[in-house]
């Protein structure tokens, strides 16, 4: 099926008891609870493995001037060490997969120099101290700032880097009313549970990864690339995945270098990356500057929107954060631009992080409309509705469907949005309290997806994709699916995914898993409903599947017997059609926060947070909020704590684990919620569903800010808002009114 | 992970004596800072010493009214004991306010002592540190230092002691015990325990090598309203950026009476200025104490804050004091 044309009425339409929607458990929750769900370190399909261990470098930017890696190799257990001298040839860079162990060049700190595979995971480790790596070292170049003079416009990604409409220098200039505002925001660090892991067997000439990987067609063509061998003897294995948020949407260095390593030893080779390495040898968000201008008339009408980016990149390559991407399709103005530059650094590789572009956009873009809101003098829901689009302002075209002020409206009225005071006046004990907002908006894509469903002669479903659950709850939104489709309940369903041996699937990113790969299996059942109907003869018209049985007119069949002994397949396909460019896909929300920020020492705590969202039909109501708190959750990091600290001296992270590098723990989370206004989005997709994975982040830490704001009356533009800056500001109030009295 | 070789003794007297032959041993019991080390080379022993099986379990009573703390008391039975909480509440309080459940349930008494710094560049074996590799000079000094210390620094090293028991344990005058190889036991006062780094920040403590900790002593409980207050980046699993151990007994018109401010996440060790108690009691002024605790303070960069914020929090720990 290509989306060219809405979907009508649909086998979902007609039940809202059905199975989609319900918040009914994980399917794999018992798997994973009692730890029988074996993620990649620990598949035990490949038999005596070796362990292999990664060296990185520790300079940012030089040569490596001799490499001695005797004392490693006559190390105890040790099987091979693999150097830029004894490595296997391979191919060219694809996307950001590049190949391991190139030459002496060092482009950042913590690129592998060397891979030590040894019987035991300790001897690997302890061997790899062993090698000695002397480096020819300049001065690194890590600073975002001192590199803005050479920042260069990059190649397109899916968009362009540049956008404008209209004379946005003119008529920002002629506004009554201005606001010229720069923001940054630190590198950021996926810090998802599971590291990045890998367990290598080649079988003959085909090589077999179980992994922790995202997108596993996407892997499978980059790993063909670079280790020269066609995608066909390339099979990627991702049962369960204990996290992503992007940093696994590609082939990392681990999974290349134990593939290269196991066809070296002849034996299966794991690896898994240190948490250490994972700030290093993985990727990150870059940092950003951002500088945001609006020019409005005096009831807040925008007459000039710009909004330009400023983001890093490692040496040889051009990922760059789309953080204005939003920004064309969020608010009206007749006058526009957006543009992204890029610098080169010898920082380690940047790359997508939760909502790329939105996450880190809205941050800076959502607290400019709080200062514009607050210099005006108009609540900041009202100065949102006043700009609100009729289209896309940009594109010109259509919203699928947009409810942005239904969300920030009922928000509002949820939340209490009305007891909000002026900034810095709500005081309850040592607290100053505060009450902040900002609108979510995320991309809603489509990929190509396909699937296969197979109906067993006990009347049992087998789903098959190359589909990843990256802790999302992709097993059981499938089920569901699938089972309100066929009219059975989700213990007569097996979902396989996660095997490039299957059909090849969107995988898990962008926002987009759900409703691409949802799709395909729901055109996989229809496909399959069409043939069993045929096979009983029974006219459609009318059909109806349920109670594993198929009714149509006065006849009743069960499936199993439909599908005969030799059972029944049926696949399905989905690819994005005209409906792509004649309309624009966003999913949105409204975020709402209260904070409390102690008088004396700075501190800020969060206390309560509402996002209301739209996200099409909800396919599973519990594991779409725990999608959308667990967004807003990383959003409360965004705000108030997540920040990778670069020293400059060494190019390196400082704060490079989960003790200095903070993200929220349960005690930084208190009561959070989300609602989900009801929509259908028939231009999206056939389950007429959005993608919720990543819009629970957008704007959420943009709330919060605005939220500080409004408590202390101090606004911090440097993410992240931690004590020290807040106590800046109360110095200073504090210094204004000594001098005042 | 360097090898090393793994003895479990089963009496105090053995284990001192393994480890008075083996200069680069080291003792273990929770691990919960050890282990990392190991990990990352920051620590390399060549044997490890589980002391796990010795009989340093208890919590009793001594004979003057006091506390004797067994140095395996796990950090969270220690912060449930009856008695802490009764009447040493700022140590309660402070256990509660460090690590995680799950770090508290095995960490020790003696071994929270001995936690090291949680300085980055000391955690980076690719980085110069004094500490860790003796004069090969300090990266902190010069770099990122948001969570060193500002008080007791060193050109040496600004590495700060990351404990809050400490803390507790300083303001309570609490005294080490331990055994030598020889048998000899000694009591060393918690003030004379930690050390300034010096030119010397390998040497953290006045342990001799092969001392082993047998128990902490706390005197007799002080009376007076006890508090610690950690000022702290996350609400859980964050070292102090400042942290105030308080215990104020109140006399007439609600003025202190006596005072005792122990603070942490400002030096290599607890940090305590008696001076500072004195002027509290005398003036009723907590910036008069600070002014006291703050003498001589230096920030390096991006731990400058950590002077405003001592003293303001010590405000609002002698606000709260006053309430109370």
């Amino acid at each position: 099926m290509e989306m060219n044309q809405p979907i009508g009425a649909t086998p979902l339409d007609g039940r809202p008891d059905g199975l989609v929607g319900r918040p009914i458990d994980r399917i794999d929750g018992r798997l994973k609870v009692t730890g029988r769900a074996p993620y990649a370190y620990e598949v035990r399909e490949p038999k005596n493995p070796a362990y292999g261990f990664i060296l990185g470098a520790t300079v940012a930017n030089g040569t490596i001037r001799s490499l001695d890696a005797a004392a490693a190799r006559r190390a105890p257990g040790v099987l091979h060490v693999m150097t830029h001298e004894n490595v296997p040839a391979q191919g060219e860079k694809r996307e950001q997969v590049w190949p391991q162990l190139q030459g002496t060049e060092i482009r950042f700190f913590g690129q592998p120099v060397a891979f030590v595979v040894a019987e035991t995971f300790e001897q690997a480790r302890a061997a790899a101290a062993l090698v000695k790596v002397a480096y020819e070292a300049a001065p690194p170049k890590v600073s975002l700032k001192a590199a803005l003079p050479e920042a260069y416009k990059p190649k397109p990604a899916q968009t362009d880097p540049d956008s404008q409409a209209g004379d946005f220098e003119a008529a920002f200039a002629a506004a009554p009313v201005r606001l010229d505002v720069t923001y940054t925001t630190p590198p950021q660090i996926h810090a998802q549970m599971e590291p990045h892991a890998t367990i290598a067997e080649w079988q003959g000439n085909r090589v077999v990864l179980f992994t922790a990987n995202q997108m596993l067609n996407r892997g499978q063509k980059s790993l063909a690339a670079v280790l020269k061998i066609p995608e066909t003897d390339i099979r990627l294995v991702s049962r369960y995945i204990g996290g992503g948020f992007g940093s696994k949407l590609q082939i990392q260095p681990e999974a290349t270098l134990a593939a290269l390593a196991a066809r070296i030893v002849g034996r299966p080779v794991k690896v898994a990356m240190t948490r250490q390495q994972e700030f290093h040898a993985g990727t990150h968000r870059t940092d950003t500057i951002q500088r945001v201008r609006l020019g409005a008339d005096r009831d807040g009408r925008l007459s000039a929107i710009g909004h330009e980016s400023w983001s890093d990149a490692a040496i040889g390559d051009q990922f760059f954060e789309t953080a204005a991407n939003v920004t064309r399709a969020l608010y009206a103005a007749p006058h526009r631009i957006t543009r992204h530059r890029l610098a080169n650094l010898n920082v380690p590789i940047t790359s997508a992080m939760r909502a790329p572009g939105e996450a880190v956009g809205q941050l800076a873009f959502e607290c400019a409309m709080d200062e514009l809101a607050e210099q005006l003098a108009i609540d900041p829901i009202e100065l949102r509705v006043r700009n609100e689009p009729e289209q896309d302002p940009e594109k010109r075209v259509p919203f699928t469907v947009r409810q942005l002020v239904p969300c920030m409206r009922e928000g509002a009225r949820l939340f209490g949005w009305e007891k909000r005071q002026a900034a810095g006046t709500r005081r309850e004990g040592r607290y100053r309290v505060g009450m902040g907002m900002s609108a979510a908006a995320r991309l809603n894509p489509l990929m190509p997806s396909a699937a296969r469903v197979r109906l067993d002669p006990d009347g049992s479903l087998t789903v098959r994709m190359a589909m990843t659950d990256i802790g999302t709850g992709t097993y059981t939104i499938l089920a569901q699916i699938a089972g309100e489709m066929m009219g059975l309940p989700v213990e007569r369903i097996r979902v396989e995914i996660g095997d490039t041996d299957f059909p090849m699937a969107a995988g898990s990113g962008g926002s987009f898993g759900a409703g691409s790969a949802g799709s395909a299996l729901y055109v996989a059942c229809d496909n399959l409903r069409q043939a069993l109907l045929k096979a009983g003869d029974l006219a459609a018209e009318g059909a109806a599947f349920a109670d594993g049985r198929v009714t149509s007119g006065n006849r009743s069949e069960a499936l199993a017997d439909l599908a005969g002994r030799g059972g029944m397949e049926a696949t399905g396909e989905i690819k994005p059609g005209r409906l792509k460019e004649q309309f624009s896909h966003y999913s949105f929300g409204a975020h709402f926060a209260e904070v409390a920020v102690d008088a004396d020492t700075g501190e800020i705590r969060l206390r309560r947070m509402l996002g209301v969202f739209t996200g099409g039909r909800i396919l599973n109501a519990k594991t779409a909020r725990s999608q959308a708190i667990g967004g807003m959750t990383f959003g409360i990091g965004a705000a108030l704590m997540e920040d990778g600290v670069m020293d400059p001296r060494f190019g390196s992270f400082v704060n490079r684990d989960l003790a200095e590098y903070h993200v929220p723990a349960h005690a930084d989370v208190p009561a959070i919620e989300a609602v989900f206004l009801p929509e259908l989005d028939a231009k999206a997709n056939p389950l007429k569903s959005k993608g919720l994975g990543e819009l629970g982040i957008c704007g959420a830490g943009a709330a919060i800010a605005n939220a500080i704001h409004n408590a202390t009356a101090t606004r911090i533009r440097d993410y992240p808002m931690t004590l020290d800056k807040v106590l800046k500001g109360f110095e200073e109030q504090e210094a204004r009114a000594a001098r005042r009295s | 992970m360097k090898a090393f070789s793994y003895e479990r003794p089963n009496s105090v007297a053995e284990a001192a004596e393994i480890a008075a032959g083996r200069p680069d041993a080291r003792f273990i019991a929770g691990g919960t800072n050890l282990l990392d080390l190991m990990k990352l080379q920051v620590e390399t022993p060549r044997t490890l010493i589980d002391v796990n099986r010795l009989p340093l379990g208890a919590v009793a009573d001594t004979e003057d009214g006091g506390l004797r703390i067994g140095a395996l008391v796990r950090n969270a039975d220690l912060a449930a004991h009856p008695r802490v909480r009764r009447d040493y509440a700022v140590l309660a309080k402070a256990l509660l306010a460090g690590a995680s459940g799950q770090l508290r349930n095995k960490a020790t008494t003696a071994g929270n002592l001995l936690q090291r710094t949680r300085c980055y560049y000391f955690y980076d074996t690719s980085k110069p540190c004094n500490k860790r590799e003796p004069g090969s000079g300090c990266s902190a000094i010069g770099g990122f230092n948001r969570i060193m210390a500002v008080l007791g620094t060193s050109e040496s090293c600004i590495a700060t002691n990351p404990s809050d028991m400490n803390v507790a344990m300083r303001a309570l005058d609490a005294t080490v015990e331990t055994l030598d190889a020889q048998g000899a036991a000694r009591t060393i006062p918690i003030a004379a325990f930690h050390r300034l780094p010096g030119d010397t920040p390998q040497v953290e403590t006045s342990l001799r090598p092969g001392e082993i900790i047998t128990a902490v002593t706390l005197p007799k409980p002080v009376p007076g309203t006890h508090l610690y207050r950690k000022v702290r980046d996350r609400a859980s699993y964050a070292f102090a950026t400042v942290s105030v151990a308080a215990i104020i007994a109140k006399g007439e018109g609600g003025r202190p009476a006596a005072a005792r401010l122990a603070f942490g996440g400002l030096a290599h060790k607890p940090w305590r200025v008696e001076t500072a108690e004195h002027a509290l009691v005398e003036t009723g002024s907590a910036d008069a104490a600070a002014d006291r605790v703050l003498a001589g303070a230096r920030g390096y960069g991006s731990n400058d804050f950590k002077i405003p914020l001592a003293r303001r929090t010590l405000r609002a720990v002698l606000d709260e004091a006053a309430r109370a």
